[in-house]
């Protein structure tokens, strides 16, 4: 095996384990900053010992092993600085004298990630810093990817990080998974924070397409794409984790079928031409991911016995019916105002009334769309008015209706209005053109 | 591991109080206090008297300063500790929450870093 080889083994299992090896060694010490060095000491001997040794029949074992001896070690010298004319062997071994048993078996070791979560997402934790610590210790992202994403510099990310890990060791947040009955408030949290994963991922888009940032967002542009798989896989886990929990399925579905979608929001590349953009409904459904359409009804179909859908369902279920014109070529309007008129209700957002009125001008006619609009626009107090006005997709919706109207002036200026507030090249060039169409 | 339960709360003149609140208030206080030791996680704790009979020292340009009060004259003032030992932090604020002051006042809920054992520190885990 050469180096090259040893490399991609390397990083294979810590794509697929690091959350998983990090959420082992920090549960029984509470010290995460401790593990997540271990842990990299790991890997780095894994770089050097692999390429002449072969890559071992269990290379998670074999890292949790050598992490579990960096981390006693780490104990060791900390002792002898700080406790040495103290007499308290006892406390020195923990459960890290197991680590001295080469053949652990992790896979017969309970998962911590839950535990993991749940811990990045305590109510002690800063709600702003929950997302990113769980991006770099669950996901394995560093700080520098994740201030990226976040558009916060690199050293102010690390600083709020360290902190963060700072105070989960020195208060003794626990690691558990919280009782049934602390669970409601508790789970939000994390299902919050797994879809700030996949929301950002969006922010990647527009860097990724060069719009906002610079060319040496060339960080961005990586994390971001990592973020959309790997929120995709996170909500996955954790509603398989959690199992009965609705809410966690309905948020693996919302992903999974948004992700489907990615492919066919710009036309495919040709030559002498940047990609254009295209909106959902003129998307070419064969270039959407069959695939991903089955997870999400099939996540979709784990959520539904519930009396009251939450946010994340009916968000799923509206996607679930955009995606359904894969099969049926059709979209079913209909569906789409009740569940949105639902979303309205549950979780109030000025995108659910904006996509509300937008349905409702599809369903009964352009001028009724209208009048909803109208309706968000006079909304009290002033500041839903003034965000209303910033709020691009309301502009973009309102621009369509009137297209459809054929008040074709007034379309014009709200297409043109729309495209000023659109960082992302190919979805400008779009509404400049549908501006100068009328 | 040991926390610290800080009571903070605006204070009340003993006029303003009818002697009702008051006996209701000790009554809560004994039976949080006795419900800790039961529970076997109580190591001390103390409710003082008010801030205005407090006498707060400085030491400002190497002049020894006597102030009559407390050092920051606020609304809501230390008015009791209690020190604990349990297993984490939700443990702990599982007890902040039952603290009666919660009702009039907020709870602080903060770790030891170190105490003493006849007269030398240790640190706390």
């Amino acid at each position: 095996m050469n180096a090259q080889e040893a490399r991609a083994a390397a990083e294979r299992t810590a794509r697929a384990s690091y959350g998983r090896l990090l959420a082992l060694l920090a549960a029984s010490t509470g010290d995460l900053a401790q593990a997540e060095d271990a842990l990299s000491a790991a890997f780095e001997q894994a770089l050097i010992s692999w390429p002449s040794d072969g890559v071992p029949a269990n290379p998670e074992a074999w890292l949790l092993t050598v992490a579990r001896n960096r981390q006693r070690d780490s104990w060791k010298s900390a002792y002898n600085r700080a406790f040495a004319p103290l007499d308290t062997t006892g406390e020195l071994g923990r459960d890290a004298m197991a680590a001295d048993v080469v053949e652990v078996d992790v896979d017969a070791i309970a998962d911590k990630r839950l535990e993991l979560l749940f811990v990045c997402t305590h109510p002690a934790i800063d709600p702003a810093v929950r997302t990113p610590l769980m991006l770099q210790t669950v996901l394995g992202f560093d700080a520098a990817r994740i201030g990226a994403v976040f558009n916060v510099p690199a050293t102010a990310m690390a600083q709020r990080l360290v902190r963060a890990k700072k105070r989960i060791k020195e208060a003794r947040i626990p690691f558990v998974v919280p009782s049934r009955q602390d669970m409601p408030g508790r789970l939000s949290a994390v299902l919050e924070a797994i879809y700030g994963c996949y929301a950002i991922a969006w922010v990647g888009e527009f860097l990724e397409n060069g719009g906002v940032g610079d060319a040496s967002d060339a960080g961005g542009v990586a994390a971001a794409d990592d973020l959309r798989g790997e929120a995709h896989y996170r909500a996955m886990t954790l509603a398989q984790l959690l199992d009965n929990e609705a809410e966690a399925w309905g948020l693996a579905a919302l992903i999974a079928f948004s992700l489907a979608r990615v492919p066919g929001r710009l036309e495919p590349a040709e030559p002498g031409r940047d990609r254009r953009f295209r909106p959902l409904e003129e998307q070419d459904t064969a270039l959407w991911d069959a695939a991903l359409i089955a997870d999400g009804d099939a996540c979709l179909r784990r959520a539904l016995p519930v009396a009251v859908p939450g946010r994340f369902q009916l968000e799923a279920a509206i996607q679930a019916v955009h995606c359904a014109r894969a099969r049926s070529g059709l979209t079913d309007w209909t569906a789409l105002r009740t569940l949105y008129a639902a979303l309205v209700a549950v979780a109030p957002s000025l995108g659910a009334q904006v996509a509300l009125a937008s349905v409702i001008g599809r369903v009964e006619n352009p001028e009724a769309g209208l009048t909803a609009m109208g309706a968000i626009a006079a909304g009290e107090p002033a500041w839903v008015r003034a965000a209303v006005e910033r709020f691009q997709p309301f502009h973009a919706a309102r621009a369509e209706l009137l297209a459809r109207a054929g008040r074709t002036a007034e379309a014009s200026a709200e297409f043109t209005a729309a495209a000023f507030m659109t960082h992302e090249p190919a979805v400008r060039h779009y509404l400049v053109n549908r501006a100068e169409i009328g | 591991m040991r926390y610290t339960l800080l009571l903070h709360y605006p204070e009340m003149d003993a006029a303003s109080l009818s002697e009702e609140a008051m006996a209701e208030g000790q009554r809560a206080f004994a039976s949080y206090a006795a419900t800790l030791h039961q529970a076997g996680v109580l190591l001390g704790a103390e409710i003082l008297q008010p801030s205005s009979n407090t006498t707060t020292l400085t030491l400002a340009d190497g002049v020894l300063h006597v102030q009559d009060g407390p050092f920051a004259d606020t609304k809501e003032q230390l008015g009791g500790t209690f020190v604990i030992e349990v297993l984490d932090l939700d443990a702990a604020v599982e007890w902040g929450w039952l603290a009666p002051s919660i009702e009039w006042g907020s709870v602080e809920v903060r770790p030891g870093a170190l105490f003493t054992v006849d007269g030398a520190w240790r640190p706390n885990t």
